[in-house]
């Protein structure tokens, strides 16, 4: 479904992202993690052409992503993407919103487009919030807000950018709930985020990066428990709690 | 004072209209007017033309800008008003020469307002809405620019009121606006200029109040619709 051949970005001439592969299947869950800094947001940022590539190729269902002459409108409207601070538009209540793309791009009428939001808000549990500004509701019903949103338009995958870090401790587990429904009905997901936990229950497979680089993968068991690379070992370590007792 | 007003009072407002071009306050307000209503959507299209993404857009708009800023508005006016109509060898007369000068100078002021308004969003907004598929453009207008545009209320307002008070300098080149006017019944009157340019004085404050209550009213009434300055999104640190 998603194909990364050969994937480079550089900032000037800081090398960003150096040589990724990584294939990711319809139906896959996919964790990325690893040190800030290493390239995991500026990594999915590519897949729907926030960030330009300066090497190799991005395939979304055998079209290459950063085509030129691809409407790169079309291929956004088809990815949905998540941020770590929600960005929702202060001055559009929670139902506007989740249906103003769909109601700009033409693609629903105003009330189809109603519909769908509703639907949605009833499923991340915010319905009753639909007439209400975001600046009214908590960080964590904001972040579910926006994956309403990100749905409206049915896109086949959706790509999250650390879709908790901005948010109160106790209100991610709102939040990686409703990520976790949608990996279950079989949605293609991309997550960059710093929840082990989610990675351990959730994810089909971990990809670690470190530089630029992506150094390993392997399904979730197998990547906490026997972690290949020196570096992933050592970012497991310190990730831990300095207050556990180590487990090895 | 009454007597002023009984003698010179109408002449105050429309100048020598019907009998001759119409002056006074109402010239005053019509150029007013007119400024803002022109210098607004002149503004707002530098002003976009100032943050886009291509720089052929981009490039003489902000010479432009450069260029008017650097100079006084009497400037632009003895320049519209002497220099124009030596190249184009048409005498433009003075109503219009003050209108084109004023949004001409107004334009890139405003423009500039709503650069910094478009600027001071958090960038995530404009890069959301691009990524749900919206067109630049369409995104400006959908998400961007109701945001700015409320937060640059008070400077648009303030480069408002500017527009009001700058029609007095029509006085230089002999535009019988109010201030004008106000010169000519002082000479007239000779013994009262207190009166007279107190008049004249109070006459713009009332103006210039009247246009920020008004736009006081505006500002709660958008907060009421929910785009206030102060919401904009939590955002932990």
């Amino acid at each position: 479904m998603i194909e990364l051949q050969n994937v480079n970005k550089w900032y000037g001439d800081y090398h960003a992202l150096v040589d990724v592969n990584e294939t990711i299947a319809s139906g896959e869950v996919v964790v990325v993690c690893g040190p800030s800094g290493s390239g995991k947001s500026t990594l999915i940022r590519t897949i729907n052409r926030l960030e330009e590539i300066q090497g190799g190729q991005i395939l979304l269902d055998g079209r290459d992503v950063h085509d030129p002459r691809l409407d790169v409108n079309a291929l956004r409207a088809g990815i949905g993407f998540v941020f770590q601070q929600f960005n929702l538009f202060p001055h559009l209540t929670v139902l506007e919103n989740c249906t103003l793309a769909a109601v700009q791009l033409r693609k629903l009428t105003a009330s189809e487009a109603r519909e769908r939001a509703m639907a949605l808000l009833e499923r991340v549990g915010l319905a009753h919030k639909a007439q209400a500004l975001p600046s009214q509701l908590s960080g964590g019903q904001q972040q579910r807000v926006a994956i309403a949103r990100a749905l409206t338009l049915k896109p086949p995958v959706i790509l999250f950018d650390e879709p908790t870090s901005a948010l109160d401790p106790e209100m991610v587990g709102e939040v990686l709930l409703v990520m976790r429904d949608l990996a279950k009905d079989g949605m293609t997901m991309v997550c960059v985020t710093h929840e082990m936990g989610f990675a351990r229950e959730v994810a089909d497979r971990v990809v670690f990066m470190d530089q630029g680089a992506v150094l390993e993968r392997a399904a979730p068991h197998e990547f906490f428990n026997h972690p290949q690379h020196p570096r992933t070992q050592k970012f497991l370590a310190d990730i831990r709690s300095p207050f556990e007792k180590s487990a090895a | 004072m009454l007597e002023l007003i009984q003698q010179y009072g109408l002449y105050f407002l429309i100048g020598q209209y019907p009998s001759g071009p119409l002056g006074g306050l109402a010239l005053t307000l019509i150029l007013a007017a007119m400024g803002l209503l022109l210098s607004l959507p002149l503004g707002l299209a530098f002003g976009l033309m100032r943050v886009s993404p291509w720089g052929w857009l981009r490039g003489p708009v902000t010479g432009f800008i450069y260029l008017v800023r650097g100079m006084p508005l009497l400037m632009v006016v003895f320049w519209a008003y002497f220099f124009l109509p030596s190249i184009t060898g048409v005498k433009t007369d003075q109503f219009w020469t003050m209108l084109i000068a004023l949004v001409v100078f107004d334009a890139a002021y405003l423009a500039e307002i709503v650069r910094a308004g478009i600027q001071g969003l958090p960038r995530g907004q404009m890069e959301c809405a691009r990524s749900l598929g919206l067109p630049y453009l369409r995104a400006m207008r959908s998400v961007v620019l109701p945001q700015a545009l409320r937060n640059s209320l008070p400077s648009l307002v303030n480069q408002f009121i500017s527009t009001i008070k700058e029609t007095s300098l029509g006085y230089i080149i002999g535009l019988t606006e109010v201030s004008f006017i106000a010169n000519q019944i002082n000479t007239l009157v000779f013994t009262k200029p207190a009166e007279v340019f107190g008049a004249l004085g109070f006459t713009y404050f009332v103006l210039c109040f009247g246009l920020s209550r008004f736009a006081h009213g505006m500002e709660r009434r958008l907060a009421r619709r929910g785009l206030g300055s102060h919401i904009a999104p939590k955002v932990a640190a």
